[in-house]
């Protein structure tokens, strides 16, 4: 059954004539892991928020449909309840950190604490995530010393530590270094496999090739296309729409037109991919 | 413009010491890319370039002036940095006046500004947006707004700390555009980037930084190529390079050209 539910919906922020979501239609199972990718401005941060119960409960507007996550109606919810289902990063961290913590360990625990799990409880958990995304070493750093892919893996913990149904992040790595890239998203796609949900904004088309299980393409607040990363990530409608798409992709497509590709095999999204197409074209 | 890094230390309050004997010599008119490790020390590095921070030891050298000597406001007219996030340099009501403060500041006469500030915006495709307020425009555009007030300075050498970072592929496109425009103008590109494939394909000599220590230096194919060693500061090569690799291409490769060139022969 699906965790999320999205039913024609169509938001628009205060004082704004367009809308930001029109008429969106999305439903996620639990465990999956969907990714939304889409050019600057297509509605990727909006509709985190929304997921996220920001919208409307934050930033008022005017949200039309239904939006339902774990059985329960974003609009007769109020933000306290709805956060017990789902958490969000980000996609800036510095707007994330609580700026009441002196170290990286205190600011993990902040959400635990605010929902009153007991002390030895909470040190374990802080403990685990703090090794789950690698940052163990950072425990006694003030979050303000780190630098931009630190603390965004700090953002990220402090919200997994809360074990929520379902994890919304926007842009979560985009400001890591390429390998620690790559490591969220192993870390995240274990949580998908734990049975934790995902919803993914992102540019890194590489990795949500690799990692994702579903694709949502958004372009000017309306769903394009989804399907699986296969699918969708080599569609030409992105290209179409200013949406990037990898190098294995568009050098396979390029070398189609040279007999460098071999004409019954699909494009390429992943490296693994596109070694076994051209390997076997040599 | 010669930049000349001699033995540089540098050690932040409260004892992380963030470089740790950096030398370095960039030549005017070069295009270089920095990459590495989150906390290797690339912003504390180039922040010392334009004498936001001090050396703890050793010395930086712009052209023929000590950032040891010199005030940060002179420094600033041989040398513009772009933060890595807009909002830490944004502060007017409108965008034609954001991006006209640098050249007045640097004290060009009226005309000059004029110029410098129309030249800049056309490049940075803001020209349309000049009287918008930067925090009305999305984050994307607010990064094109803080590059067009650096361009307008006309320094010969610039900084971009991660300019791509969360910008789609249109934006990415457009930072190129304006990359290879300062290369014709002879100006000094430092890029610091975790985009390699950006990189890759926009910058002809990548320095690689590790705990503070330069780890690679060099023409861009042979540092990118180096796998196992990039991988001691967290860097995958390029999409395409990895692929040549994989597939056992002799040339180390990293755009699509040399890729399909050396996959014909």
């Amino acid at each position: 059954m699906a965790i999320v539910n999205l039913k024609n919906v169509t938001y628009k922020y205060p004082l704004t004539d367009a809308p930001a979501l029109s008429n969106i239609n999305l439903e996620v199972k639990e465990g999956e892991f969907v990714a939304i990718i889409g050019p600057n401005g297509a509605g990727k941060s909006t509709l985190c928020y929304t997921l996220a119960g920001f919208i409307p409960h934050f930033f008022k507007g005017e949200l039309e449909g239904k939006v339902e996550i774990a059985g329960v109606d974003l609009k007769s919810s109020a933000l306290n309840e709805w956060v017990r289902n789902v958490g969000l990063a980000f996609q800036n961290p510095f707007n994330q950190i609580s700026g009441a913590k002196y170290t990286v360990f205190e600011e993990i625990a902040f959400g635990l604490e605010n929902q009153g799990v007991p002390r030895d409880e909470m040190n374990q958990r802080v403990e685990e995530a703090l090794t789950m995304t690698g940052i163990r070493d950072l425990a006694d750093r003030s979050p303000y010393s780190l630098s931009g892919g630190q603390q965004q893996r700090v953002a990220l913990t402090s919200i997994l530590v809360m074990q929520p149904k379902v994890l919304v992040l926007d842009e979560p790595t985009s400001q890591m270094d390429p390998i620690g890239t790559r490591e969220v998203f192993g870390v995240i796609r274990q949580m998908a496999e734990r049975g934790m949900t995902v919803v993914m904004a992102e540019h890194k088309i590489e990795w949500i090739a690799e990692f994702a299980d579903r694709v949502v393409a958004l372009k000017d607040g309306k769903i394009l296309l989804q399907g699986s990363p296969s699918d969708v990530l080599t569609s030409r409608l992105l290209s179409e729409n200013g949406f990037g798409i990898s190098r294995y992709t568009s050098t396979a497509r390029e070398a189609l037109k040279h007999n460098l590709w071999p004409k019954h095999l699909h494009l390429p999204v992943t490296l693994q991919e596109a070694a076994d197409g051209f390997g076997g074209k040599k | 413009m010669k930049i000349e890094i001699k033995d540089l230390h540098f050690t932040y309050p409260g004892g992380v010491e963030a470089l740790r004997g950096i030398s370095l010599t960039i030549e005017p008119g070069e295009q270089v890319a920095m990459v590495g490790q989150n906390g290797s020390g690339k912003t504390t590095l180039v922040k010392h370039l334009n004498g936001l921070l001090q050396p703890t030891s050793g010395s930086v050298m712009i052209g023929d002036w000590d950032t040891k000597k010199v005030a940060v406001a002179k420094l600033a007219a041989r040398v513009g940095y772009v933060f890595q996030n807009p909002d830490e340099q944004l502060f007017s009501s409108n965008v034609g006046i954001e991006v006209a403060f640098g050249p007045r500041n640097l004290g060009f006469p009226a005309e000059k500004v004029d110029a410098l500030t129309k030249d800049a915006l056309a490049l940075t495709e803001l020209s349309d947006k000049t009287s918008t307020n930067p925090y009305d425009l999305s984050p994307t555009w607010r990064k094109m707004v803080a590059l067009a007030s650096i361009i307008s300075m006309d320094s010969d050498i610039v900084i971009f700390d991660e300019p791509t970072t969360g910008q789609d592929a249109q934006s990415v496109a457009r930072i190129a555009h304006v990359v290879a425009e300062l290369k014709k103008r002879g100006k000094t590109v430092i890029t610091i980037t975790h985009d390699i494939d950006f990189c890759a394909e926009n910058f002809e000599r990548v320095i690689a930084l590790s705990r503070g220590e330069v780890l690679l230096d060099g023409p861009a194919n042979a540092v990118l190529g180096q796998e196992k060693i990039l991988a001691q500061t967290y860097v995958d090569p390029p999409q395409l390079t990895r692929l040549g690799k994989r597939l056992g291409l002799k040339k180390t490769v990293r755009n699509q050209e040399e890729f399909l060139a050396a996959l014909k022969k």
